[in-house]
């Protein structure tokens, strides 16, 4: 597969902008700068010169696909809200971005509030819809502000209100705060939390788009789809579906985090190899290191290794390779991670975070978590192994939402890519990496000690004896792993394996 | 086209559009085994959060498993109920509810009545891997005059919640804390005391594993019946004789009244008398109150309050203390047939045993747990004694029996002790709903307008249906009567009230899905709606053998009235047969 | 406040401002101001992207050098917050990263004002649709 750049030279920049086009370029409070470069004509057009048909139309050949995760495509979503007739609907932008280590739509509601309004405004015209919601998490103060401003700055220029572009088209946009909860990013949750119930998945169907908000026709999309709007109207679809794969349409942006020299966001167009996202852009591992995995989909996704880093990053290809899109989170890890370990991070991510309604990810999700955490304690047996697998199966196949459905995948990807890691745990008891603090030993290297007493006098534990000037022993059964006597040995005497 | 076709388990089949899955099931007599679902046929009461996934079903076409509860059927749709991938679904989703579930069956008050412990069984599970290790949840033990909450046994199915909120729009429970940590319980945490919670006991009567029970009084009855100083009396509701069988194997429906009197005379109990006894009281009372803002009504008095509301069920009475303080007023100040019992046994009775008050035990044996609750409320105690000791529940009795050795199938048919066992057919009907509203019809028909009634059954008041609606002609003068059952349904007509939009004159009101005999004291219907019809049945057919079946021709009550109380709303009936109501609203603080 | 009614009143909004604007950098347009965005996403504050705005401002005003300084969002560099963007008259604009107040003080006076060239230029590295 190649990467389509579309109208884009092929140059030295890997990166093309379009969610972020304004992002660290335009002063987001100033409502004046966004529309010198050429905001809001893309609302205009629409209402002056489109049928709502033709908008969805546009967004559907545009082949743009939800960036919150699932890849769901937009103008499908758009049309089938469309087509459900009510006498209120509702544009919801989905801001409840949770993710570890991801923050793309935060930067883009701080750098660019007006293009994720602007974009509101033309889904609620093409849906029919005159409300609009930002759900977004109270944790975020800065982006709440700057929206806050947009809109205050908006309805002053007469570009949220009544009769816009002096057409009959009213639309007007609120925010509402979520109060931090990942399950919150479910669409389902995320508009339970919006009325004022518990923020708990129901079963689809029905969707949103049949009964949403109040019971009323609803779209929901995140940040990042939105802020890909306006420029899609301005541009024409045609320009926009030159960019990216067959099946994954213009740019996707990710915040890089983890081992790599340049953290940061990124926008690459759909196609782009991990291993250009990851060397090129990112500089490479830091303090040159040993590449070990990339962790892209954040909770809900999987690692990848080695043999994927040429993988052309878009939806299929990802969720292919035993991991998946998600919202742009990609943590990059280094010969020093142990895989054991990031599966439990998750987990314990994921404990943390499930709302508790249904028994699988309730439950399910804790045992998996604490037999990770046996396993790294050198408590793992190696029929573990094979009840870790079937929990994480079952807990997909049987949970009630995409939270759940996903929250195996760490362990799942871990288990498939790095089986050997595990192995190594329950029947050795080491961690190849070094990372589980439980499974290494301090030893005392004869040849190098020279029995200066000085180990055994910071051991907190009394762990270590041994004449003076005479080689020291660390008694495993006693020693806490501190590391304190290594620290202190002058003579390399002391090491950990 | 509103029929849709779909093939499970190799059967094809054609059902309505909007079917769920396990209901489509059922048509064919699969049975998927459900956990969290529940289902009150006929009463709109459906529970179905998905939130169990037990009974998960293979969908070709669909990558993960659908739950079958919640799951809408579709044209072509093939389903696999039993493969061995939903087999080990099943069993893992179950270990996983177990792990988190404590092993205590052997005392579990619900043992042996455990839907978590039937599945268990059904589902084969030996051993949960990874107890050892495995962290359970844990929460304080939470208990109140009624009912007692262990949620370390909630496995979160949300029936209690269902029903707290959607059917008796309470709002005392509601999911807390996520994840591990998720329970069911009052906001904030706090006390099921300190809530709004009506002690109606449809959560317990509800819930599928020991999280929610009563507050069990067995060992205080069995501390009474040893006590050689104690004369004990019992009194039974009427909704208790119609259910109890069940609890030994008898089928729904099977009315066991003289073989409870005989169970309870060879417990011990010096007397075994009859709520319905008291109901007779109550009607002569609350008809007589009712007749009397009639009539003022009808002269042309402004300020009565109208319509009239019956004030026998304590869950409800807690209901509009709580949320309609302001219209307190308005029910009937007749206090419950259980507490009149109790008042008359420690008063007229015991003067008639020449017993000490002191020295009488009052044991009312209820379909009902707010009755616990009604019977320690202060303004029924003199001098810090109760009129009535001890409620127990119809389930308690059954253990209590079932202690004793003593099998009820096999037990004689006995009569109820005189004077206050005696009872009329209108009585026997207050266990159901629209009962307590025709048996004051009968009586205050006849005593409004002199004239006999010919039918004394007005199927018009009769049914399940959530609200009806009836208006009975008294000679020329039409009365319009309205009555709910469920307390969601009571709001509705209370809402209208306050609005000044009612057209009623009296309403009957019971909090419990089909009155007492679907009460939270009852043996567990298990989500059978059949089994509470079959009850109201059993009574309707009881009143109909009762040979005296209105309350103002019951001898006792009208001995009643000539040796002691004078006639209905005397003076002396005023101070032991009437309450008055309390405003419990609270506003909670938020700091 | 004109409302905005027609997309001819966008046009022409939008060139009313473009003759007060430069676009390139988005700032205000005065010929001969240097002009500074300061990365003011959440990262850039946390990194201390505020006291080095703060600084800026007040440092270029006392040292009477003609400059436009204004926020803008992440500019997506996070391995090297704060983040700043400076373009002189007539020069292509070059983004700074890690400035803290004494680089601030250092990129005033070695780079704005005698145009030597400094450590920490963090090189662009994409495209926008413009090009």
């Amino acid at each position: 597969m190649i990467t389509n750049l579309g109208g884009f030279k092929m140059s030295q920049h890997k990166q093309i902008r379009i969610a972020l086009n304004n992002c660290g370029v335009i002063d987001p409070e100033n409502i004046k700068e966004y529309i010198a470069r050429d905001g809001y004509v893309a609302l205009g057009k629409c209402l002056t010169e489109m049928k709502p048909q033709d908008v969805i139309n546009e967004i559907k050949e545009s082949g743009l696909r939800g960036r919150g995760g699932g890849g769901f495509p937009t103008g499908l979503k758009w049309e089938i809200a469309s087509k459900n007739h009510a006498d209120q609907k509702y544009v919801v932008c989905n801001a409840d971005e949770g993710d570890p280590g991801a923050f793309m739509d935060r930067s883009i509601l701080e750098g660019d509030p007006h293009a994720v309004l602007e974009a509101m405004a033309i889904c609620g015209y093409s849906m029919g819809a005159t409300k609009g919601l930002v759900y977004i998490r109270a944790e975020y103060p800065l982006a709440i502000k700057r929206l806050k401003v947009a809109i205050e700055q908006a309805r002053e220029y007469g570009l949220l209100g009544k009769k816009l572009f002096e057409t009959d088209f009213d639309f007007d946009i609120e925010l509402r705060y979520g109060a931090g909860a990942f399950v919150c990013g479910e669409e389902t949750s995320l508009i339970h939390s919006m009325e004022g119930l518990r923020g708990e998945p129901t079963i689809k169907p029905p969707y949103p788009a049949e009964k949403g908000y109040l019971g009323k026709p609803t779209n929901v999309n995140n940040v990042e789809t939105y802020a890909n709007i306006p420029i899609i109207l301005r541009k024409g679809a045609s320009w926009f579906n030159k960019i990216g794969t067959e099946k994954s349409k213009g740019t996707k942006v990710f915040a890089l985090a983890g081992k790599v020299k340049n953290v940061g966001l990124v926008e690459v167009p759909m196609g782009t190899t991990l291993r250009e996202v990851i060397y090129e852009i990112g500089g490479g591992i830091e303090n040159d290191k040993k590449f070990k995995a990339v962790q892209t989909g954040g909770p809900s996704g999987g690692c990848l290794t080695e043999k994927h880093l040429d993988t052309p990053i878009d939806f299929d290809n990802l969720l292919a390779a035993g991991s998946m899109m998600g919202s742009g989170g990609m943590i990059v890890m280094d010969e020093d991670n142990c895989m054991v370990s990031v599966a439990k991070f998750y987990l314990d991510f994921t404990v943390e975070e499930s709302c508790g309604k249904c028994s699988p990810c309730r439950i399910g999700n804790k045992r998996l978590y604490e037999l990770l955490d046996r396993i790294t304690q050198g408590k793992g047996e190696l029929s573990d192994l094979q009840r870790l697998r079937n929990m994480s199966l079952v807990i997909k196949d049987t949970s009630l939402c995409g939270l759940g459905q996903t929250s195996p995948n760490p362990v799942l990807s871990t288990l498939d890519n790095f089986y050997d890691e595990y192995l190594a745990h329950v029947t050795d008891k080491k961690c190849p990496s070094g990372e589980c603090k439980d499974l290494m030993t301090y030893f005392v290297i004869e040849e190098n000690c020279v029995g200066c007493t000085a180990c055994a006098r910071v051991c907190p534990v009394g762990a270590i004896t041994g004449e003076k000037k005479e080689v020291h022993y660390i008694n495993p059964e006693i020693c806490i792993k501190c590391g304190a006597c290594e620290e202190r040995c002058k003579f390399d005497a002391i090491i950990v394996k | 086209m509103n029929k849709v076709k779909l093939t499970i388990d190799d059967k094809q089949i054609e059902v309505e559009k909007g079917t769920t899955i396990y209901k489509a099931a059922k048509q064919l007599e699969i049975e998927i085994p459900v956990l969290c679902y529940m289902n009150l046929e006929g009463l709109n009461i459906e529970n179905k959060p998905g939130g169990c996934r037990i009974c998960v079903v293979e969908v070709e076409g669909r990558n993960n498993l659908a739950p079958s509860c919640s799951t809408e059927v579709w044209d072509g749709m093939v389903v696999h109920t039993h493969t061995m991938r939903v087999i080990n679904a099943r069993r893992t989703v179950m270990e996983f509810i177990l792990s988190d579930h404590p092993k205590d069956c052997l005392t579990c008050a619900k043992s042996g009545n455990c839907d978590l412990q039937n599945m268990a069984v059904k589902l084969g599970i030996r051993e949960i891997p990874g107890q050892e290790y495995a962290e359970m949840s844990k929460y304080k033990t939470d208990f109140s005059p009624s009912i007692i909450r262990e949620l370390d046994k909630c496995i979160m199915c949300r029936r209690c919640e269902m029903m707290c909120n959607d059917f008796q729009t309470v709002g005392a429970l509601s999911a807390f804390h996520r994840g591990f940590q998720a329970a069911v319980g009052p906001a904030f945490e706090m006390d099921i005391e300190d809530s709004p919670c009506t002690y109606c006991g449809q959560c317990v009567a509800v819930c599928p594993t020991g999280a929610l029970t009563e507050k069990d009084h067995t060992r205080d009855v069995i501390n009474a019946l040893s006590d050689p100083t104690k004369k004990v009396i019992v009194q039974t509701a009427p909704a208790v004789r119609a259910a109890l069988g069940e609890e030994f194997g008898m089928e729904p429906g099977t009315l066991v009244t003289g073989k409870m009197v005989s169970a309870l005379r060879r417990l011990g109990f010096d007397y075994v008398f009859d709520t319905d006894f008291a109901a007779d009281l109550t009607i002569m009372e609350e008809g007589t109150e009712l007749l009397d803002r009639l009539t003022k009504f009808l002269a042309g008095d402004k300020k009565v309050k109208l319509p009239i509301l019956t004030s026998c069920c304590p869950a409800w009475v807690s209901f509009f203390e709580h949320n309609f303080p302001e219209m307190k007023d308005i029910p009937s100040t007749a206090r419950s047939p259980q507490q009149m019992f109790g008042a008359i046994a420690k008063t007229y009775f015991a003067d008639k045993i020449s017993t000490k008050r002191e020295d009488l035990v009052v044991v009312s044996i209820m379909p009902c747990l707010a009755k616990k609750y009604e019977a320690q409320r202060d303004e029924f105690k003199v001098n810090g004694n109760p009129d009535v000791d001890f409620s127990i529940s119809t389930r308690e009795l059954a253990h209590l029996i079932k202690e004793a050795n003593l099998d009820l199938n096999k037990l004689p048919d006995e009569d109820f002790d005189k004077p206050l066992g005696e009872s009329s057919g209108a009585a026997v009907i207050f266990g159901t709903t629209g009962g307590v509203i025709e048996a004051a019809v009968r009586t205050a028909y006849e005593l409004h307008t002199g004239i006999k009634l010919d039918k004394l059954d007005f199927e018009q008041l009769r049914g399940f249906e959530a609200i009806r609606k009836a208006t009975v002609d008294f000679d020329g003068t039409p009365i319009n009567i309205g009555i709910a059952h469920g307390l969601g349904n009571a709001r509705k007509l209370l809402e209208e009230i306050k609005a000044g939009k009612s057209e009623f004159h009296a309403i009957e009101i019971m909090s419990c899905p089909g009155g007492c005999i679907g009460g939270g004291g009852q043996p567990t219907h298990h989500g059978d709606s059949s089994i509470l019809k079959a009850r109201a049945k059993a009574i309707y057919a009881e009143d109909a053998g009762k040979p005296i079946r209105k309350s103002h021709e019951n001898p006792y009550i009208i001995k009643l009235y000539e040796e002691f109380l004078g006639k209905p709303m005397s003076e002396k009936a005023h101070h032991l047969l009437h309450t008055c109501y309390f405003d419990k609203s609270r506003k909670i603080e938020i700091d | 406040m004109t409302k905005i009614k027609t997309l001819a009143d966008l046009e022409r909004i939008k060139n009313e401002l473009r003759s007060e604007l430069d676009l390139e950098s988005g700032l205000l347009n005065s010929e001969n101001a240097v002009k500074i965005k300061v990365g003011m996403g959440t990262s850039g504050i946390a990194s201390g992207a505020k006291d080095v705005m703060d600084f800026l401002i007040e440092a270029l005003e006392k040292r009477n050098i003609e400059a436009i300084v204004s926020q803008t969002g992440d500019m997506g560099y996070s391995y090297a917050e704060p983040t700043i963007e400076v373009q002189k008259p007539g020069k292509d604009p070059v983004v700074f990263g890690d400035v803290d107040i004494k680089k601030a003080d250092l990129i005033i006076e070695k780079y704005i004002k005698l145009g030597e060239e400094l450590q920490g230029v963090i090189p662009v590295n994409y495209q926008t649709i413009d090009n």
